[in-house]
C-alpha cells in the first residue's frame, strides 16, 4: 500500500516539477516621435540620450532606457537583453551617468561600482569598484567619481567621504582623495574639482539632541580640489547639505544647491566664485527668500531648475520651477513649462536640456515604486509627448557622433 | 491487522484536541468534564465563521521550524518570508495586510506598538500544540475586547501539561540538527502539583549560520550561484507555565521570554562577487508575563480576567568599520506593554447569551534616535456582543468602541489626535436540512488599525496627522462534512467562501523631494475578491491511515488608488492570482509520513503589472518520515527525518531576498 502511495506521489511530482527558467525582460521599442530628416541628420551633433533609471533601494531594479533622436524611437529597458551574461543586470540605485571618449559610465550607488559600458551599444565593457559611490565628472583622461566611504575614524559618525580617481583607458583607481562628509556632486573648473559635501548620514542619525545642533551636523562646506596634485586645497564653507553643483557658460560661477535640513531650515542656491573659492551670492526667490532648488541644469545662460519641498498643510509636495540667467544671477522665471501641463507632474526628479535645440525634458518619479514618465516640451515650454520610463528615471546623458 | 498503533494514534489526537479548546461559552463552561465536550470538536470545524486550525501530530509531522510556515498551508494566506530562519517572516491574510493580522499567544494578543506587525519566524512549533486562523474575529463572545479588534486573528496555542495514566511527569528531550549549520536542543518538562495544578518548563536554543546556496540564472544568460551571508540567528526561548482548574473554572499563567542575535543578509543585488558583506547586527530581548482566569459565578454569569507585562528591547547596529559600504547606525529600541482585560458572559437560557469586556492597554516607546518624540499611547477598548443559538440558525453581533490617547514625551513635539471610534460586526449560520451536515455562513465585519508609532512618529518619516486604516469585509459560504464507519474515505470536511474586502485610507509610505526622506500617507484604497477552500479527508488503506488535507485560494486584489494613475486596477504586490496546499500524512503502525506541497502562483512585486515586476509561480515539496514509540533503556524515542524543498527550487517570496534550496533535518526526541 504505501508503495503504491509512494508510485504516485513521485509521478505527481515529475508532473509538476520543472518550471520555466526565467527570461530576460527584453528591450521595448516605441515610436514616439518622427525621424529626423536627411538634413536634421547631418546637421546634428547628438544621436540620442540615455536615461538611467534608479530603482527603489534594495529592489535590484536599475535600468537603462535610449532615446534615439536620429530614429524617433524610444528604447525602454535596454541593458538585460544587450547584456545577457551579466548577472543581476544593471544593479541596485543607478545614481549618475556620463560619457566619455567612447565609453559610457554609469555610477551604481548601492552595487558600489561604475558599470562601464560601450557608448554606442551599452554593451559591458567592466566595473570600477567603489564602495557607495555617487556622482562622477571627467577631464584629461580621467574619471572623477564621489563616494560616501571614505576612510573610517575613531568615530564611526564622523567618516569623509572621498574622491576616486580613475583611469579611462585601465579602468584603475590610480588615486583618492578624502573630502568632507557624503559628498555628493562634482564638477571642474579650470584645473580644480568642486565637490559638494551634504553630511547626510550625520545629519539623519545622530544622537538625540535639540534640533538647532541637528542642522550643524550636516556638512555645509565645498571641497576644492587641485586637480594636479589630487590635494583638498580648500573647504568652502557654503550652506548645511549641499547636492548639486552647475557651472555657468563661462566658467566664471559655480551655482551650489542646498538641501536645508528638512525642518526649519530652507533649501538655498548659492553662488561661487572659482578664482576666490569663494560664495558670493545667493539667488532669491521672487518674495526675496530663499530660492529652493532639488536639481538644475544649464542651458547657455540659463539654468533650469525645479524644486520639491513637503508641506504639512497640503500633505504633498510643493513643486516650483524656475529659470536663473547666468548673466544676470537671478531668478528670471517661474516657469519653464508654459501650458499649464506641469500639473500633471507628481514628483520632477530627472532635468534635461536639448544642448542644441533647446527642447527640455522632465522625468517624473510618481510613487517611486512604479515606472515613471519621461515628458518632452518645446523649447518654449510646450508639452510634446509623454512616455513610460523605468522606475525613478532620473539622470541623463546625450550622445554625440563619434569623433565629436 | 494490528489496530493497536492506530488506536494510539487516535488517542494522541484527541488528547491534542481537547488541550486546545478554550471553553467559549457557558455550555462548555457547565459541564464537569470540560475536556469531555472539547473531544467532540472536529478540525475544520462547523464554525460561523471561517477558521483553519493545524494541531496536534498533524502540526507535528510538517517538516517546519516556525509558526509562519505552519500557516503557509491556510487559504487566503500569503507568507512574506525574507528568507533562511533568521529572516522576517509576517502573515498577511486575505489582501488586507500584515497590520490587519492579531496574533494572540495562549489567548492574549501579542502587541507591537512600534511597527504593528508580529515576527513569525521567532515563534518555534516546538512547544506549539496548535495555530488556528480565523477571518474575521473568533465567532465565540466570551472573549476580550482585543479579539474583536483585529480583521483576522491567528491564535497560537502552547502545549498544556498532560500525563499518561498514572504518572506525574513528563520530561521530553529533543535535538535537531539540519542544513545550514542548524543545530536546535529542546527541553520539556511537566509536572503535577497536586489534584489541580500542574506545571510545565520548555526552553529551546536554535542556532543556524544561515549561509545557504542560491542561484540566479536566466535563460540564455547568466547563471550565478552564491552564498546567503551574515543570516546567522542565535536565539533562545524559555517559557513556564502554571495551570489550574477549580470548581467551574481554571486559570493559568505564563512566564515568556526570547533572546536573540541575528545577522541581516540584505537585499540580494548585484555586486561583485565577494566583495563586500553585509555586517549588521540586531539583538532581541523579550519577555513577557501574562495570566488568566475564567470563572463560572452563578447559573447564568461567567466571569473571564487577563492580564499581561511585555517588555522588548532591540538593539540594531549597522557599522562601517566592518561594512565600509555602509552608514552608521546604531539604535536602541524599548517597548513596554501593560494590558489588562475582564469580560462578563450573560447566559439566562440556552439560546441566547450576551456579553461585555472591556481592556485597557499602556504602550510606551523609547529610543536613542536623534529627535525620537518618546510616545506613549492609553487604549481603551469595549465591546458588547451577543449571540443566538436557534439550533439551526445562530447569529452573532458585536460592537466595539476603540479610544486612544497618545502623548509625547518630547518638548514642543505633538502627539497624534485622539481617536473614539465604533466599529461592528454580524455573524449568522444556518443549517438547511437537519439531515445533512451543511452550513451556510455570511459575516460582515468592518473593523481599523491604528496607526503605529513608527508611521506617527518615526523621526524625518512619521505622520502625525494619520488617520486609521479601515477594512471590511464580506464574506458567503458553505462547510459540509461527512463519516463513514467502513469506506476507504473515513472522514471528510469541506469549506468554501466568497469574499469582497475593502481597504481604505491604507497607510502606505510616500516619498517627499528626495529618496532620502519618505512619509506616511493615509493613500491607498484596495479592493479584494477572492475564494478560499479548504477539504480535510480521512482515509483507511488496510494498515495505513492518511489525513489529507487541500487548501486552495484564489485572489484579485485590486490597487484603486489613484484612477489618474496608469497602474490603477493593478494587482496589489505579491498577492498570486492562485495558490494552493497539499498536505498528504500516513500512517503505519510507529512510522509516519508526512508529504506536503505549496505552490504559489504568478504575481507582481510591484502594482505595475509589467514583466520587469513578474514573478514565476514557486512550489516546494517537503517531505518528512518518523518513527515513534521506539522503547529503549526505559525511554520513548522518535526519530523524524525531513527533507525540504526537495526539487531545489531557487526562488523568492520577496524580491532579492532568495529562499534555501533543497534542505534536511534529523530530529530525536526522547520522553520519559
Amino acid at each position: 500500500m504505501m508503495y503504491r502511495v509512494l508510485c504516485v506521489m513521485v509521478v505527481l511530482l515529475l508532473l509538476v516539477g520543472c518550471r520555466k527558467p526565467e527570461e530576460i525582460v527584453p528591450e521595448q521599442i516605441i515610436q514616439i516621435e518622427e525621424p529626423m530628416s536627411e538634413e536634421e541628420l547631418v546637421a546634428t551633433e547628438y544621436l540620442g540620450f540615455y536615461l538611467l533609471n534608479e530603482g527603489n533601494m534594495g529592489s535590484n531594479k536599475s535600468t537603462l532606457d535610449y532615446m534615439d533622436l536620429t530614429t524617433g524611437k524610444y528604447h525602454r529597458n535596454i541593458f538585460a537583453e544587450r547584456n545577457p551574461h551579466v548577472a543581476r543586470e544593471l544593479g541596485d540605485v543607478g545614481n549618475d551617468i556620463g560619457i566619455y571618449g567612447s565609453k559610457l559610465y554609469a555610477v551604481i550607488n548601492c552595487s558600489h561600482f561604475v558599470e562601464v559600458m560601450d557608448a554606442m551599444t551599452a554593451t559591458h565593457i567592466g566595473v570600477v569598484s567603489i564602495p557607495n559611490c555617487r556622482y562622477l565628472c571627467f577631464h584629461g583622461g580621467y574619471a572623477y567619481i564621489t563616494s560616501y566611504a571614505g576612510p573610517v575614524q575613531i568615530d564611526p559618525n564622523a567618516r569623509p567621504g572621498y574622491v576616486a580617481k580613475v583611469d579611462t583607458a585601465t579602468l584603475q583607481v590610480v588615486d583618492t582623495c578624502v573630502v568632507g562628509y557624503q559628498p555628493d556632486e562634482i564638477v571642474r573648473v579650470g584645473n580644480k574639482l568642486y565637490v559638494a559635501n551634504s553630511g547626510g548620514y550625520r545629519g539623519a542619525t545622530m544622537e538625540n539632541e535639540n534640533s538647532e545642533q541637528a542642522s550643524q551636523r550636516y556638512d555645509h562646506t565645498v571641497s576644492v580640489i587641485d586637480i594636479a596634485t589630487f590635494k583638498e586645497i580648500k573647504r568652502i564653507d557654503v550652506a548645511i547639505n549641499l547636492h548639486r553643483l552647475e557651472v555657468d557658460a563661462d566658467s566664471a560661477f559655480i551655482y551650489v544647491s542646498s538641501r536645508g535640513d528638512y525642518y526649519d531650515i530652507p533649501s538655498r542656491t548659492i553662488i561661487i566664485d572659482p578664482h576666490v573659492d569663494q560664495c558670493v551670492g545667493e539667488v532669491l526667490s521672487k518674495d526675496g527668500g530663499p530660492l529652493a532648488c532639488t536639481n538644475m541644469t544649464r542651458h547657455g545662460d540659463s539654468i533650469y531648475l525645479y524644486s520639491t519641498e513637503w508641506s504639512w498643510y497640503g500633505e504633498r509636495n510643493t513643486i516650483t520651477y524656475g529659470i536663473i540667467n547666468t548673466q544676470e544671477q537671478r531668478l528670471v522665471s517661474r516657469m519653464f513649462i508654459t501650458d499649464g501641463s506641469e500639473t500633471s507632474i507628481e514628483v520632477p526628479y530627472g532635468l534635461a536640456v536639448h544642448p542644441e535645440n533647446g527642447s527640455i525634458y522632465v522625468t517624473d518619479a510618481k510613487n517611486y515604486v512604479t515606472p515613471g514618465k519621461l515628458h518632452k516640451y518645446s523649447p518654449d515650454g510646450k508639452h510634446l509627448w509623454e512616455i513610460t520610463t523605468g522606475d525613478i528615471p532620473a539622470h541623463f546623458v546625450f550622445l554625440k557622433k563619434r569623433g565629436k | 491487522m494490528n489496530t493497536k498503533p492506530i488506536k494510539l494514534a487516535t488517542a494522541a489526537l484527541l488528547l491534542a484536541l481537547r488541550a486546545v479548546a478554550q471553553p467559549d461559552t457557558v455550555s462548555v463552561m457547565r459541564e464537569v468534564d470540560i475536556e469531555e465536550v472539547r473531544v467532540a470538536r472536529s478540525r475544520i470545524q462547523k464554525e460561523v465563521i471561517p477558521v483553519q486550525l493545524l494541531e496536534g501530530q498533524q502540526l507535528k509531522r510538517l517538516s517546519v521550524h516556525s509558526v509562519a510556515d505552519a500557516v503557509r498551508y491556510f487559504s487566503g494566506v500569503q507568507i512574506k518570508d525574507y528568507g533562511g530562519i533568521g529572516g522576517l517572516k509576517t502573515v498577511n491574510v486575505r489582501s488586507l495586510g500584515s497590520h490587519h493580522v492579531g496574533v494572540f499567544y495562549d489567548g492574549i494578543e501579542l502587541g507591537n506598538a512600534q511597527n504593528g506587525v508580529v515576527d513569525l519566524g521567532r515563534f518555534s512549533l516546538d512547544n506549539m500544540e496548535a495555530v488556528s486562523m480565523y477571518n474575521g474575529q473568533k465567532s465565540a463572545i466570551f472573549q476580550p475586547a482585543k479579539d474583536y479588534a483585529s480583521a483576522s486573528a491567528l491564535y497560537l496555542q502552547a502545549r498544556t501539561p498532560r500525563f499518561d495514566e498514572g504518572k506525574r511527569s513528563r520530561l521530553s528531550v529533543g535535538m535537531t540538527v539540519g542544513s545550514f549549520d542548524t543545530y536546535n536542543p529542546s527541553l520539556l518538562w511537566e509536572q503535577r502539583i497536586g489534584q489541580r495544578v500542574s506545571n510545565s518548563v520548555s526552553a529551546e536554543l536554535m542556532r543556524t549560520s544561515g549561509r545557504y546556496k542560491f542561484t540566479y540564472a536566466k535563460k540564455d544568460g547568466y547563471d550565478t550561484t552564491a552564498i546567503r551571508q551574515n543570516g546567522d540567528v542565535l536565539s533562545m526561548r524559555a517559557e513556564a507555565g502554571l495551570f489550574g482548574q477549580m470548581r467551574r473554572g481554571e486559570w493559568r499563567a505564563k512566564f515568556y521570554t526570547y533572546n536573540s542575535e541575528r545577522g541581516y543578509p540584505g537585499a540580494s543585488v548585484r555586486e561583485e562577487p565577494g566583495k563586500f558583506k553585509h555586517q549588521d547586527r540586531q539583538w532581541d530581548n523579550s519577555m513577557f508575563v501574562q495570566a488568566t482566569l475564567r470563572q463560572q459565578l452563578g447559573a447564568a454569569i461567567s466571569m473571564q480576567v487577563n492580564a499581561k507585562y511585555a517588555y522588548d528591547y532591540l538593539h540594531y547596529v549597522s557599522d562601517p568599520r566592518l561594512d565600509v559600504t555602509t552608514m552608521h547606525v546604531d539604535n536602541t529600541y524599548r517597548q513596554q506593554e501593560t494590558y489588562l482585560s475582564v469580560v462578563g458572559l450573560f447566559a439566562p437560557v440556552d439560546w441566547w447569551s450576551a456579553s461585555l469586556a472591556a481592556d485597557y492597554q499602556y504602550n510606551v516607546l523609547d529610543s536613542d534616535m536623534a529627535n525620537f518624540v518618546f510616545p506613549l499611547r492609553h487604549s481603551v477598548l469595549t465591546a458588547a456582543a451577543t449571540a443566538f443559538d436557534f439550533n439551526r440558525v445562530k447569529l452573532q453581533a458585536s460592537l466595539l468602541h476603540t479610544y486612544t490617547h497618545d502623548i509625547i514625551r518630547r518638548q514642543g513635539a505633538e502627539a497624534a489626535d485622539d481617536n473614539s471610534r465604533f466599529t461592528p460586526s454580524v455573524i449568522a449560520s444556518w443549517r438547511p436540512f437537519w439531515s445533512t451536515d451543511l452550513n451556510l455562513r455570511a459575516f460582515y465585519k468592518r473593523v481599523f488599525r491604528l496607526p503605529t508609532f513608527n508611521d506617527l512618529y518615526y523621526t524625518f518619516i512619521g505622520n502625525i496627522r494619520l488617520k486609521p486604516e479601515y477594512t471590511t469585509q464580506y464574506n458567503i459560504g458553505a462547510t459540509y462534512a461527512n463519516t463513514w464507519k467502513s469506506s476507504v474515505l473515513r472522514r471528510i470536511e469541506l469549506q468554501l467562501d466568497a469574499y469582497y474586502n475593502q481597504v481604505e485610507d491604507k497607510i502606505i509610505a510616500m516619498p517627499t523631494s528626495n529618496q532620502f526622506r519618505w512619509t506616511m500617507l493615509n493613500l491607498g484604497y484596495v479592493e479584494i475578491r477572492g475564494i478560499d477552500a479548504a477539504v480535510q479527508s480521512g482515509w483507511h488503506f488496510g494498515p495505513v491511515d492518511m489525513d489529507l488535507r487541500l487548501s486552495y485560494t484564489f485572489q484579485r486584489a485590486a490597487d484603486n488608488t489613484d484612477p489618474q494613475s496608469q497602474w490603477y486596477g493593478g494587482q496589489i504586490p505579491y498577492i498570486p492570482w492562485h495558490s494552493g496546499s497539499v498536505i498528504a500524512a500516513f500512517n503505519w503502525g510507529n512510522w509516519a509520513m508526512n508529504y506536503s506541497f505549496i505552490y504559489t502562483g504568478e504575481r507582481y512585486e510591484a502594482v505595475a503589472n509589467i514583466p520587469e515586476n513578474y514573478s514565476q509561480p514557486w512550489y516546494t515539496h517537503d517531505l518528512s518520515l518518523s518513527y515513534s514509540n521506539l522503547h529503549l533503556v526505559g525511554v520513548d524515542w522518535r526519530i523524524t527525518l525531513e527533507a525540504n524543498n526537495i526539487l531545489n527550487q531557487q526562488y523568492e517570496v520577496v524580491q532579492c531576498y532568495p529562499m534555501p534550496g533543497i534542505n534536511f533535518k534529523l530530529k530525536l526526541s526522547a520522553t520519559i
